[in-house]
């Protein structure tokens, strides 16, 4: 379903426009009205006060979860070069990330009341609980490589993280798939048009982008010998991302023109060039040629930046135009009119 | 589509209230506002608010501009071009045809315009998207089924702000100095006037009983009826918003009769619960979770010598 180039909200007096289609004869609607009323043109929904701490902090958390996931693999089959980078990518995205989600309070001292409740119906709730027992194994399993880098062993303390590191890691892996996709939930459960729209394909993308982006870490990183599995890993995001990017806007109806338009296409498109350039130079050159696997990690962490940003800003777009609010759901009253009006 | 994770209408009660009062809200009846801007004042001074810019925005007798962190009552004011005669959404109102008011059809005939105002507030949702995904429990139900922020637990997170399909929370930016700046602020039905068992101070302030305050099972009775009359007297408008239970916040405790349709007013006009759909998006995350567990483990088997 394609949407005609609409004039903006309305500038000057709010005035009753005349709608599309055939509302009141009971034929469906099946293009999106051409018009519609406002009031003086001014948002209905409010756009989130997040400011780019958010969006930072989707690459952040999903950096963060990707990389677990490669350390713990890297751990189980004996590859530590590729453990380190991910060890200490895990914690650097992790505390980068939580460090960004506190900057962004109104109150940041007062950070631990998230810790006052526990409520499913909060994602952000949610989120922060995973976060919170996230970032002790993560960091502990990085201590460990720490430790290990250091010119002289650390006598104790350097004994007991070696120990820890490993069960530390396998956690932190075990929650990183809920630290990557709950993002997607958390801005898709808004009333922002395009976020709430996209609620089928967002926790998918960011599961994907966080996959991409870890891989392209690691790539940066390792040597190519031991980079295989983040080869892989940065190849199946990128494509995971990339197709549920094209199925949202698809899917999402009106608001997919946010993504179409102004910076948050510039971003998207950018994010889609990365992506697909750094997943390309990762398949023919990534196993071969070391800087051509530099590039291609860094064209995928980038990608990965955008695709957070792009979202994000159509998310804001969509919140500050009412059209995005009123016109589908006055198509759904529409259609709900014309549903009962064909009942026999 | 309608499963909600709470779905009575008796909010209080399913959040563990007991003994707990009728439940409390507002019908503002649009039909008799005259945008005296009163209520806007009482608020203002009854719950201490801070000024929030004072700024010519061009839009009618509106400068306040819509609801916000402090701004808990916003009258908007809508000048409307008068057509033909029995237009749809242009119908004087007769009821004041006798006294030659404002809205009377000779007074709409010597101006060309009909006034359109109505005092907005926050609905008091049965099903509240900014108390479902409050992380912090700082947003809650009362024992009046109202929605009420508590200022010393919110952190200022901002969650609330997008969730609400309103556009009314959000998070007060100051001026410095001013209380509770950084946090979530909203119409709380004035809870402490509730409390000593005081009527808000906008429908106190109200000098036509445009904003009506009572049990909601009471004023959803007076509402239709009101209705009922405007469309005998011919005002085919008038239509309520907000008031039927099973719209997509599970009905309003602070609804409305208005004129024209929700969003000429700037309301949404088939606002729903957002949570409604997050069981479904905790699947979607399931799923994303699980295939990228698979993914990373398939990137090692295969690639293991």
């Amino acid at each position: 379903m394609t949407a005609e180039p609409l004039p903006g909200a309305a500038a000057g007096m709010p005035q009753r426009r005349r709608r599309g289609g055939g509302g009141r004869s009971g034929e469906r609607l099946m293009v999106p009205p051409a018009t519609f009323a406002s009031y003086y043109g001014r948002p209905i929904v409010k756009a989130a006060p997040w400011e780019l701490d958010i969006p930072a902090y989707l690459f952040l958390g999903g950096l963060a979860a990707g990389s677990s996931l490669l350390a713990a693999g890297a751990d189980l089959t004996n590859r530590p070069e590729l453990r380190r980078v991910a060890r200490l990518g895990a914690l650097a995205g992790g505390a980068a990330g939580t460090a960004a989600l506190i900057h962004d309070l109104g109150k940041p001292m007062r950070f631990l009341n998230m810790m006052r409740t526990v409520k499913p119906t909060s994602p952000m709730s949610m989120g922060t609980w995973v976060l919170a027992a996230y970032g002790p194994l993560a960091s502990l399993a990085a201590a460990a490589e720490v430790a290990a880098m250091l010119p002289r062993p650390v006598p104790i303390a350097g004994r007991l993280l070696a120990l820890g590191a490993r069960p530390a890691g396998l956690l932190a892996a075990a929650l990183a798939p809920a630290l990557a996709s709950y993002t997607g939930v958390l801005l898709a459960d808004t009333a922002t048009p395009a976020w709430h729209a996209a609620w089928r394909e967002l926790p998918l993308i960011f599961a994907g982008s966080a996959a991409a982006s870890a891989g392209g870490l690691a790539m940066l990183g390792t040597g190519v010998a031991q980079a295989a599995p983040a080869r892989r890993l940065a190849v199946g995001g990128a494509v995971l991302a990339l197709t549920m990017e094209a199925r949202m806007g698809r899917s999402m109806g009106l608001s997919a023109e946010t993504l179409r338009t102004g910076k948050a296409k510039r971003l998207m498109d950018a994010s889609r060039a990365l992506t697909i350039g750094g997943a390309l130079g990762t398949i023919l050159f990534g196993s071969r040629i070391r800087g051509a696997a530099r590039v291609s990690g860094a064209a995928l962490l980038a990608g990965s930046v955008c695709t957070r940003f792009a979202i994000f800003e159509a998310g804001q777009q969509s919140a500050l135009d009412p059209r995005y609010t009123v016109v589908p759901q006055r198509q759904r009253l529409e259609e709900r009119a014309a549903a009962v009006a064909d009942r026999p | 589509m309608r499963s909600r994770w709470s779905s009575s209408s008796d909010p209080a009660a399913d959040t563990g209230w007991t003994d707990a009062p009728a439940r409390k809200g507002f019908f503002t009846d649009s039909s008799i506002c005259i945008g005296c801007k009163a209520c806007e004042v009482a608020c203002k001074e009854w719950n201490g608010i801070p000024e929030d810019g004072l700024q010519m925005l061009g839009m009618s007798y509106d400068n306040t501009g819509g609801l916000g962190a402090s701004t808990w009552r916003h009258v908007a004011f809508i000048e409307q071009p008068r057509r033909a005669t029995g237009a749809p959404g242009l119908t004087p109102l007769p009821m004041f045809a006798a006294t030659s008011g404002q809205n009377s059809p000779a007074a709409a005939a010597e101006t060309g315009i009909r006034w359109l105002m109505s005092s907005d507030v926050c609905k008091h949702c049965t099903q509240a998207a900014c108390l479902d995904v409050c992380p912090t429990g700082s947003l809650t139900r009362t024992e009046f089924g109202t929605v009420v922020v508590q200022d010393d637990i919110c952190n200022g997170c901002g969650y609330c702000i997008p969730a609400c399909p309103f556009g009314v929370i959000d998070r007060r930016q100051g001026p410095p100095g001013a209380r509770n700046v950084g946090i979530a602020q909203k119409c709380t039905l004035c809870y402490d006037r509730l409390s000593d068992g005081l009527t808000p101070a906008c429908a106190q302030a109200c000098p036509t009983q445009s904003i009506q305050f009572g049990d909601l099972d009471e004023l959803r009775v007076r509402a239709q009826r009101r209705v009922e009359d405007l469309h005998a007297v011919g005002v085919a408008d008038a239509r309520l918003y907000g008031a039927d239970p099973n719209d997509g916040i599970g009905g309003a405790g602070a609804f409305f009769l208005l004129l024209d349709e929700p969003e000429v007013y700037g309301l949404p006009p088939d606002p729903v619960v957002t949570t409604s759909d997050l069981p479904a998006m905790w699947r979607t995350a399931a799923i994303a979770g699980a295939t990228l567990l698979a993914g990373a483990a398939a990137a090692f088997v295969r690639a293991r010598p």
